[in-house]
C-alpha cells in the first residue's frame, strides 16, 4: 500500500452555485521511499493540490475526494487535533521563498528547537544538541554560532537549509517541497538539490517535488505527473515521460523549453495561456490550444487511462510520432 | 561586417556605502571593469548569479546611472563628454525590458497611453499620428487594437511582458537591454516571447544585451556570451566556442548545474562549494578561487586578468592546466 494515496480528489473554490474548480478529478499515489514530481505551469492546481491534503484550505475550499490517505489513516475524516500530529511530524513542508517562511523575529535555533518542542517534547541540553545536529546535517557552516543568528543574516541558500532542518526535526515520511529552489541561483539550486536527494535516500524518505521546472523533476525524481488547469494530463515513469510523452500538453511543453530547439532560430510554441476561472472549455481543457483538437475533444472531457509506463487523459495519445497539421 | 553600436571600455561602478555612525564608508564595486562590444543586430548575453553586477552594467548601459570609471562609447558618442542635449537624443536610443512586467507597467495608466509616451517626448509627432503609431506597434508584438485602452492588470503575465517590449521597441532603439524578461513567466510562454524578441531583432536589426541566469534560454538568443562573476566578467567570447567547451571554472560549474530535461546527456560534471562571498568583503586575488576546486596559492594572490585564449578570452590562472 502506498503511503500516500490520492484518489479522485476535487478541491472547489468560490459560491456553491457558481464554484471554480481548481483541482479536479486527481489521482496520485507516493511510496516509501520514492520520488514523485508535480509539475505545471502556474495555476494548474499544483500547490492548492498539498494545500488540501495538509488541510491548509480550511473554510476557504471545499474538498471532495474517493480517498486521501497517509500512512493508513484518512485524512478527509480526521479531527483536527489528529491531523495536528501528522502534519508537521510525519508530514513536513518546505516552502518555496524561504525569506519569507521563517520567521524574522526569532532566531533559526529557535525555531528549529520549536518543532522539536512541540512534536517530541525534548528540552534542555538535549534539546539543543538535537538543533545543532540538525544544522549540521544540512550542512550549515560554523553551525553553531548560526544558532543565533537571524533570517536576515543568512543568504537564500543558507536560508532554504535552515528550512530543510526544521522540516527533517521530526523524522517525516514524507517531504513535500514546493519550488525548492525556485528563489535561488543555479549553482545554489544545484547545492540543495543533491542536499535533499541525499537526505531522502539516506532516510528512505517519500519526497513529493512541487515545481515549475520541468528539468529540475527529469533530474532527481523516479516519477512525474504533469498537470494542467487542475488535472492530471499524464503521469509516467521518469525518464520514460520525458523521452516519450504522449500527451500533446506534455509534448508542447517539452518542445518550447530551448533545450529542446538547439540550432533552431525559433522555439516551438504552444498558443494561447491556460484557461481561467471564466474561461474553461467544456470538452477537453487543452482542446483551445491542442495542435491535434478532434470534434470529440471539443464536445467531451476525457477521462485518465492507463498505458505501458503511465497514464494519460486524452483521447487521441501520441503514441507514435505524428506531425502537428 | 555591421556596424558597432556600442562599446565599453573597462567599465566600473562603485557604490560607497554607510556601515554606521562614525564608522568609515565602505566601498562596494559592483563592476569592476568591464569591457565590451555590440554590434547592429546581434545579442550579447550577459550569464552570472545574483550579486555579479549584471544589473549595475545594465544601469550604465541605459544611462540611469554615470560610471564611476571607464567609457562607454554609444553609437559613436563617449557619454562622458556628451552634453545634456546629447544625452537625451542618446537615451532614446538604448531602451530596457525589465524582468516583472507586473512591476515595470503603469498600473493606473492605459495600454495606449504608456506605449504614446515616448513618442510624445522624444517626436513632435501629431495625437492622431502616436495613435497610429503605437497600433501598428501594438499589432506586431501580438497585441489586439482594442487592447490600446485597457489597463495592465487586464493582461496575463505574457501579455504584460508584450506590453513592455512594444514600449521598448517605440523609438525604434539601436539596442535594448532586456534584464531577465522571461525568467518572471512560464514555459510555454517564455518560448512565445523569446520568438516575438528574435522576430523583432531581425525586423529592426536591434543589438540586445540579454541579462539572464539561465543558461538553456541564453544558449537559444545569444551571439555572444560574457560570464561575470563579483562585478568582473571571467569568460567573454562567441555562444558557440563557449558552450563547446567552456574553459574557465565557474562558466563550467554553471552549466554544470543548470537542470536539463535530459541529464544524461550532460558531458561536464563539476560540483562547487560554498556561496558568492559578500561584494562588501571580497576574497583577495580571484574573486572565485575559495569555491573553485583547482584553486592554488597563485590564485589567492593575484587576479587574473582577461587573457585570450582558444578563440575567446578567459581571466584564469590555470585555464591552460584544467582543460589539458
Amino acid at each position: 500500500m502506498s503511503l500516500l494515496q490520492i484518489k479522485n480528489l476535487s478541491v472547489e473554490f468560490g459560491s456553491e452555485k457558481n464554484p471554480f474548480r481548481a483541482v479536479e478529478g486527481l489521482d496520485l499515489s507516493v511510496d516509501q521511499g520514492e520520488i514523485v514530481g508535480i509539475v505545471g505551469e502556474s495555476g494548474s492546481g499544483k500547490s492548492v493540490t498539498m494545500m488540501a491534503m495538509m488541510g491548509l484550505l480550511e473554510g476557504q475550499g471545499r474538498i471532495v475526494a474517493d480517498e486521501l490517505s497517509f500512512d493508513g489513516k484518512n485524512l478527509l475524516t480526521i479531527s483536527a487535533r489528529e491531523r495536528r500530529k501528522i502534519v508537521g511530524k510525519d508530514i513536513a513542508m518546505i516552502f518555496q521563498d524561504p525569506m519569507t517562511s521563517l520567521n524574522p523575529s526569532y532566531t533559526v535555533g529557535y525555531q528549529i528547537m520549536e518543532v522539536l518542542k512541540v512534536h517530541q517534547g525534548l528540552r534542555g541540553a538535549e534539546l539543543k544538541a538535537r538543533a545543532l545536529e540538525l544544522m549540521e546535517l544540512v550542512e550549515i557552516p560554523a553551525a553553531k554560532t548560526r544558532l543565533e543568528a537571524y533570517p536576515h543574516q543568512l543568504s537564500g541558500g543558507m536560508s532554504q537549509r535552515v528550512m530543510i532542518a526544521v522540516a527533517l526535526a521530526c523524522n517525516p515520511k514524507l517531504l513535500i517541497a514546493d519550488e525548492p529552489t525556485t528563489a535561488l541561483d543555479v549553482t545554489i539550486q544545484a547545492q540543495i538539490m543533491d542536499l535533499l536527494v541525499n537526505l531522502q535516500k539516506e532516510r528512505n524518505m517519500a519526497l513529493l517535488m512541487i515545481t515549475h521546472d520541468l528539468a529540475v523533476i527529469a533530474e532527481v525524481a523516479h516519477r512525474v505527473a504533469v498537470m494542467y488547469a487542475g488535472q492530471v494530463a499524464e503521469e509516467g515513469r521518469v525518464p520514460q515521460l520525458f523521452r516519450h510523452p504522449v500527451h500533446p500538453y506534455t509534448n508542447a511543453l517539452l518542445s518550447s523549453i530551448p533545450e529542446h530547439s538547439k540550432g533552431a532560430r525559433r522555439l516551438v510554441t504552444l498558443p494561447g495561456i491556460v484557461p481561467g476561472q471564466y474561461d474553461r472549455p467544456s470538452g477537453c481543457l487543452l482542446s483551445p490550444r491542442c495542435p491535434y483538437v478532434q470534434e470529440r475533444c471539443r464536445a467531451e472531457r476525457p477521462g485518465i487511462t492507463a498505458h505501458e509506463h503511465g497514464a494519460v487523459r486524452c483521447f487521441y495519445p501520441l503514441f507514435e510520432k505524428k506531425e502537428a497539421p | 561586417m555591421s556596424q558597432t553600436v556600442l562599446q565599453a571600455r573597462d567599465l566600473t561602478r562603485h557604490y560607497e556605502v554607510s556601515q554606521g555612525f562614525m564608522k568609515p564608508k565602505a566601498v562596494v564595486k559592483a563592476l569592476n571593469g568591464v569591457s565590451f562590444e555590440l554590434k547592429a543586430g546581434k545579442t550579447l548575453a550577459v550569464v552570472g548569479e545574483s550579486g555579479c553586477g549584471k544589473s549595475t552594467l545594465a544601469r550604465q548601459l541605459t544611462l540611469i546611472e554615470a560610471p564611476t570609471a571607464g567609457s562607454l562609447v554609444l553609437d559613436g558618442v563617449d557619454i562622458a563628454s556628451a552634453g545634456k542635449a546629447a544625452l537625451k537624443a542618446l537615451r532614446s536610443k538604448v531602451q530596457m525590458v525589465f524582468q516583472n512586467p507586473y512591476a515595470s507597467l503603469n498600473p493606473r495608466q492605459k495600454v495606449g497611453d504608456q506605449l504614446g509616451e515616448p513618442l510624445l517626448i522624444n517626436t513632435s509627432l501629431t495625437a492622431q499620428q502616436r495613435e497610429d503609431k503605437v497600433k501598428a506597434m501594438m499589432k506586431r508584438v501580438g497585441l489586439r487594437p482594442e487592447h490600446y485602452y485597457r489597463y495592465p492588470h487586464m493582461f496575463s503575465g505574457g501579455q504584460r511582458q508584450r506590453i513592455a517590449i512594444a514600449r521598448a521597441m517605440m523609438l525604434q532603439p539601436q539596442i535594448v537591454i532586456a534584464d531577465e524578461p522571461t525568467s518572471a513567466l512560464d514555459v510555454s510562454i517564455q518560448a512565445q516571447v523569446l520568438n516575438l524578441f528574435m522576430d523583432l531583432q531581425e525586423e529592426f536589426n536591434t543589438a540586445y544585451v540579454f541579462i539572464s541566469h539561465n543558461l538553456a534560454v541564453v544558449e537559444h538568443v545569444a551571439d555572444d556570451l560574457m560570464v561575470m562573476y563579483l562585478g568582473r566578467a571571467v569568460e567573454v567570447g562567441s555562444k558557440e566556442v563557449i558552450y563547446a567547451k567552456p574553459l574557465h571554472p565557474y562558466t563550467q560549474a554553471l552549466l554544470s548545474a543548470t537542470p536539463s530535461i535530459h541529464p544524461e546527456d550532460r558531458s561536464i560534471k563539476i560540483k562547487i562549494h560554498g556561496e558568492l562571498p559578500s561584494p562588501l568583503n571580497p576574497p583577495s586575488g580571484c574573486a572565485f578561487h575559495k569555491r573553485c576546486p583547482y584553486a592554488t596559492d597563485l590564485c589567492g594572490k593575484e587576479v587574473p586578468q582577461l587573457r585570450a585564449l582558444e578563440g575567446r578570452e578567459v581571466a584564469c590562472h590555470h585555464a591552460e592546466t584544467i582543460n589539458a
